[in-house]
């Protein structure tokens, strides 16, 4: 079951359409709420974290994973960096469950699956890959492929069974569901709407997603996230440290 | 789960070592060789990162390994595969029968997040590598190639509803994981430091590593 969310959208100040199959990136400042939302159901929005200041800084799911003893992500997790802080916290999803150790399509995983399309016949219909897209978009910040680490795959849900198997759920999210993330840091994110590289749609799905950008609210000390888990306290208190004396 | 039990003696191994506790060991291991790494004592992890010797900057990469083999455990038939989808190592050998590629390494920073802040500076594997990259900089190492390694010994399951689980090892005393390179592949080993988890009964232990030869070499 999803868990109640937490109060109402803040009015926001920039919002656009990301359509399926494309890439972007931005740096979002601590305080900022960014909200994904899955428009038609069925969407997959792949993403990275960095440290602007020092990109060697990046998001580590295993760490992540580990410290909140859990495989999926969900609303009261944090996503940590490899240096004990955390990126954002999960602050409202309606999904309940999203994926970050399947990784991206491929160009190779796509053309065996769908057939590949050329951006000579099909111009921007053509059909992108996850890996790609957050290559050029590392490349952006002078990064590049031994910057890569496990993404989130928001929207997208992966069970395990016993012996370990990885199961796909193609009806885990539904049209106008979101994930809320609060930014505790400043952040570089990376992003891409390509799809899942476990989909098994019979054509090449793209899904389109809004996202929307706005001020939080201030955390309090009693913030879900932050009490979520006794290892969430301690990484707010790394997020403390590391901001003394900013404004 | 399968266990299967190499046919190779160790008598013909042509290199063998043994990394204490809290070292790093960090090695090139030649395509068609066969790496061999035991458990002496039991209940270790060795924090395991490979890289593509004619290409560095393609390493092991967890994600892309369980994603192609659609299994998130590594045992028998694993491919160990790079972030190109090239394939490094294959398993080929395991008495311990399951090893986790989920549960990431240790550091002094994560060792705050989940014990304590004061536990800042005890020893912790990404030290280990860390010292590795810099002691070794021929091949051209850095933090940036520092990725998600495998934990060979360590039994991290994962359960239907989506929790993570640090469960007893499955390994034991003189267990072993033996896989054959595909490729000339840099290997680095941290052998886990870590005194706060109870995996390893909070008794960091050595492993030992062995290399036979290509078949028919």
């Amino acid at each position: 079951m999803t868990p109640p969310n937490e109060a109402a959208t803040a009015d926001a100040l920039y919002e656009d359409v990301l359509p399926g199959s494309k890439h972007w990136s931005f740096v979002l400042r601590r305080g900022t709420l960014l909200e994904l939302v899955d428009l038609e159901g069925g969407a997959n929005v792949g993403m990275l974290f960095y440290n602007p200041q020092n990109p060697l800084e990046r998001y580590n799911a295993p760490d992540t994973l580990k410290c909140q003893h859990t495989f999926k992500l969900t609303r009261g997790n944090c996503l940590y960096s490899d240096m004990g802080r955390i990126f954002c916290s999960i602050v409202r999803d309606d999904v309940g469950w999203h994926d970050t150790v399947c990784g991206n399509s491929t160009r190779k995983s796509i053309a065996e699956r769908w057939g590949e399309k050329s951006y000579q016949d099909f111009r921007n219909d053509w059909t992108r890959s996850g890996h790609d897209s957050f290559l050029v978009e590392l490349a952006k910040y002078g990064l590049g492929r031994r910057d890569l680490a496990a993404n989130v795959n928001w929207f997208s849900k992966v069970a395990i069974d016993d012996d370990g198997t990885m199961l796909f759920d193609p009806k885990s999210s539904h049209a106008g569901a979101t994930v809320g993330l609060r930014f505790e840091m400043e952040t570089l994110v990376l992003l891409h709407t390509c799809p899942h590289p476990l989909d098994p749609s019979p054509e090449y799905p793209r899904r389109p997603v809004k996202y929307r950008i706005s001020c939080a609210d201030p955390v309090p000390e009693d913030d879900y996230c932050r009490s979520f888990r006794p290892e969430n306290g301690r990484g707010f208190e790394n997020n403390r440290i590391y901001h003394l004396c900013t404004r | 789960m399968q266990l299967k039990e190499s046919s190779l003696d160790p008598a013909t191994a042509t290199y063998r070592e043994v990394i204490p506790a809290g070292d790093y060991w960090m090695h090139v291991v030649k395509g068609g060789e066969t790496l061999r790494i035991v458990d002496l004592a039991g209940n270790q992890a060795a924090d395991t990162l490979f890289f593509d010797a004619a290409d560095p900057a393609d390493r092991y990469s967890a994600i892309d390994t369980i994603r192609e083999q659609r299994n998130v455990y590594l045992g028998v038939g694993s491919k160990l595969r790079a972030v190109s989808g090239n394939v490094l190592l294959e398993i080929v050998a395991d008495t311990v029968g399951r090893h986790d590629t989920l549960g990431g390494a240790c550091a002094t920073e994560s060792n705050t997040v989940r014990y304590a802040l004061e536990k800042k500076t005890m020893h912790a594997c990404r030290d280990s590598w860390l010292l590795a990259v810099a002691e070794n900089d021929g091949f051209g190492l850095t933090k940036r190639d520092i990725a998600h390694n495998i934990n060979f010994f360590m039994n991290v399951p994962i359960t239907p509803d989506g929790g993570l689980t640090f469960a007893d090892g499955v390994s034991g005393p003189g267990k072993y994981v033996e896989m054959v390179a595909a490729r000339d592949v840099i290997v680095l080993i941290s052998n886990c430091p870590q005194l706060n988890n109870p995996c390893n009964a909070y008794d960091p232990t050595p492993v030992e590593v062995l290399i036979f030869p290509a078949a028919g070499a």
